[in-house]
């Protein structure tokens, strides 16, 4: 009978009467699900934000001369696109929404270590993005100097910098105790038998994401915090006026802001990692060195700030370090990219939506890794710095590659968090849209770049409109490819079909709870005694037909 | 990946080594916010030596060392509440936790006075005075300010850290069993000790 199944199973993580009610049981939550819910929501507000302001530069850029706004909110608008993009979109999408949720299932624990922290954090989160936005409209007019903040700009101008700089630097706190929680979370709560080498890749990646956001981000705070003050007491740090080096500013910031890349990229290739030999039913190829890498490439990343300054002013030695350092990063990236390769080679591949996600990822990763590398090398860098073949690259690799890493979790595990399907069709229409607009978008900056079109102007020679056009147009087939999708996401979560608990095969732990998991997750603390990637029961089985 | 069950920490309701390690990490994160302006402080001292030579000697050292010799005292008092509640000896806890309270209040006070000085001598930012100075004056004094005032900062957040813990005391939440938060405490506020051992030779002594 329903009614006893219903009196035996533990109420999901949904459906739970909580210690408090109404709105209280989500804003004084402390169950890691509900946050990361919480932080789903949030950060897809923000994430239309920077859609909409990077949405209206393409269309500024449609024509030479004025299209639709005016150079100063041309220049607040991408200020803003680039720091709701970054702060407050990638770099906390994958680890707190899909971390939150999944880090502690799929190592066995009933919650993260420091509970009420990361419940802090989200606040923290939401703190630093109201101040993002509010700085538009207070007086002294949106911030305008770029998502870099740069030196002695950014204490010259009259618009909004302090909220704008206090913003990252909460959302720096946020991010903080994120990753302190996570790395004690995988330290000290992982079930019997989850030794690290039989922990899921996720993890893994989540694991050295932490320990970039712990030892990096009180660099950017520290800085950021600096030029606050210059602003309102005039104390002089990196003003060339008051004595100050605006160079030393430049490298502060990217002593963050390239690791950063890496708390950015990280988590995305952890899912990656799990996609990929979910859906083509083989053990991981190579799961210790992606795991190595991980750390190679959070290691690594630490090192290679320079590569952002070669045309800064810096000794000819320092610039072929960094340029070789730079060069390095790439090994323990391109060994991801054979291993996931490998891991399909002879797989029985189910050509899920996630699946497609993760297969756009890869190829928009190596595009996006290899011109990283022409950019690295001393001479291209000189033809190519500042020129929009940069913000292709950074495009390919953020939004290619990060932003098709979230797209995967969120079509590979809302499922699991929600309790029921989206519509397969349509998401592959979606993903169509998104792939074909993205390309569009994005792969004309790299030629109009390599002709010499300066990134960042509001204005342009009429010999590049044609690039222009064609990124624009693409711009407008990735928005409508991105509301699809959005939509059918959301529809499917309110009135999709209820799925099982393991609706794509998967063999980590998150799979073996009920679907939605309950509050404490395990019923009893699970034992585990193989690696995360077991499919011989494929082997044994081949034509099991996975049932939703 | 061999076959055996390692048996790693099974989810208990209380674990104080993650407490602990939590904490850790979390003063890493202090150390690099600290190192960021060491780093600049040396950058600016490497391109201006004779001007941060010159400045340094508006300093007052006694009252720096007197500083020291309070920090350094309290981090004591600090470390003997934790082992007094260890021995369950709950007043004697409590009084040492008071005496690092006073001790920081005392660290402030000074501080306060250093500073009011300064400002009476017509050194702050922004002044026409200090603005007159070489550029390496400024940086110096710039540098001064923000080091100590965030550093002055972190004792404040230390003595609210150590106010709570009072209470807890007083409350019977820590006890001679349960005495992780007292720790943590604790080394948040040697942290604090820490950075100020390294601030006091950098602006005082360094001549």
């Amino acid at each position: 009978m329903a009614f006893e199944t219903a009196a035996v199973q533990e109420p999901d993580y949904l459906h739970v009467r909580p210690k408090h009610t109404g709105i209280g049981a989500w804003l004084l939550t402390t169950d890691h699900k509900r946050i990361g819910l919480m932080y789903l929501y949030t950060i897809l507000t923000f994430f239309a934000c920077g859609v909409f302001f990077g949405f209206m530069l393409r269309l500024e850029l449609l024509t030479p001369g004025r299209t639709v706004i005016d150079p100063q909110t041309y220049n607040s608008f991408f200020t803003l696109h680039g720091v709701i993009m970054i702060f407050l979109v990638v770099i906390p999408a994958v680890p707190s929404i899909f971390g939150n949720f999944f880090l502690p299932i799929m190592i066995g624990a009933k919650d993260v270590f420091f509970p009420r922290l990361n419940l802090l954090s989200w606040y923290l989160y939401v703190i630093g993005g109201t101040l993002a936005l509010v700085s538009l409209f207070l007086p002294g007019g949106p911030v305008d100097t770029g998502w870099t903040f740069y030196i002695p700009y950014s204490v010259r101008t009259t618009t909004n910098v302090v909220p704008a700089i206090s913003a990252v630097f909460i959302l720096g706190f946020s991010s903080i105790l994120t990753g302190v929680n996570f790395i004690t979370t995988i330290h000290r709560m992982r079930a019997p038998g989850m030794t690290w080498f039989r922990m899921p890749l996720f993890p893994w990646s989540l694991y050295a994401t932490a320990w970039v956001q712990v030892l990096a981000t009180p660099i950017i705070g520290i800085t950021l915090l600096l030029v606050g003050i210059e602003r309102i007491f005039k104390v002089g740090i990196f003003d060339p006026a008051l004595g100050g080096d605006p160079i030393l500013y430049q490298h502060l910031f990217w002593t963050y802001s390239h690791p950063a890349v890496y708390i950015i990229l990280l988590p995305a290739m952890g899912v990656i990692s799990e996609v990929i030999p979910v859906f083509a039913r083989r053990t991981i190829f190579g799961y210790k060195f992606i795991a190595y890498s991980s750390i190679a490439i959070a290691f690594f990343g630490s090192l290679v700030w320079g590569h952002h300054m070669f045309t800064a002013g810096m000794s000819d030695s320092s610039m072929f370090i960094f340029s070789f350092l730079s060069f390095l990063v790439s090994i323990p990236s391109a060994i991801k990219v054979f291993n996931w390769t490998a891991t399909l080679y002879k797989g029985s591949i189910a050509l899920e939506v996630p699946l497609l996600y993760a297969l756009a990822f890869v190829i928009h990763f190596s595009i996006g890794g290899f011109t990283g590398l022409m950019i690295g090398a001393l001479s291209i860098d000189i033809h190519l710095q500042d020129t929009a073949f940069i913000v292709g690259h950074f495009h390919y690799v953020m939004f290619g590659g990060t932003g098709f890493g979230i797209f995967a979790a969120a079509h590979y595990w809302l499922p699991k968090m929600f309790g029921r399907m989206y519509n397969k069709k349509t998401a592959i229409v979606a993903f169509a849209h998104i792939v074909i607009g993205f390309n569009l978008t994005y792969f004309p900056m790299f030629v109009m770049g390599y002709l010499g079109m300066p990134r960042r102007y509001y204005d342009y020679l009429p010999q590049f409109q044609i690039y222009h056009v064609i990124s624009t147009v693409g711009s407008w087939i990735l928005v409508a490819g991105l509301i699809m999708m959005v939509v059918n996401l959301i529809r499917g979560m309110i009135s999709g079909p209820r799925v099982g608990p393991d609706p794509w095969g998967g063999t980590t732990l998150e799979w073996t709870v009920p679907t939605p998991p309950p509050v404490e997750n395990f019923a009893d603390v699970p034992v585990v005694t193989t690696g995360a990637y077991d499919y011989s029961r494929y082997a044994e089985t081949t034509e099991k037909e996975v049932v939703l | 990946m061999n076959g055996t069950i390692e048996v790693q920490a099974v989810p208990l309701h209380r674990d104080d080594e993650g407490s602990r390690m939590g904490m850790w990490l979390f003063l890493f994160t202090e150390l690099i916010l600290f190192g960021g302006m060491f780093i600049i402080y040396a950058v600016y001292r490497f391109s201006h030596p004779a001007e941060f030579h010159l400045a340094a000697q508006e300093l007052d050292t006694s009252v720096g060392m007197i500083n020291t010799i309070i920090l350094l005292t309290s981090s004591m008092t600090m470390a003997m509440a934790i082992t007094a509640i260890q021995k369950k000896d709950k007043i004697l806890s409590m009084a040492l936790v008071s005496a690092t309270l006073v001790l920081a209040f005392a660290f402030l006070v000074n501080k306060f006075f250093e500073w009011s000085t300064k400002f009476s001598h017509g050194i702050y930012p922004g002044s026409t005075e200090l603005m007159g100075k070489p550029p390496g004056e400024v940086l110096y004094f710039g540098l001064y300010f923000v080091m100590t005032g965030l550093h002055a900062l972190h004792v404040m957040i230390g003595m609210g850290l150590l106010a709570v813990n009072l209470a807890f005391i007083k409350r019977g939440i820590v006890t001679w069993d349960k005495s992780v938060k007292l720790e943590t405490a604790g080394l948040y506020w040697h942290l604090v000790d820490l950075i100020w051992i390294f601030l006091f030779p950098l602006f005082y002594l360094i001549h």
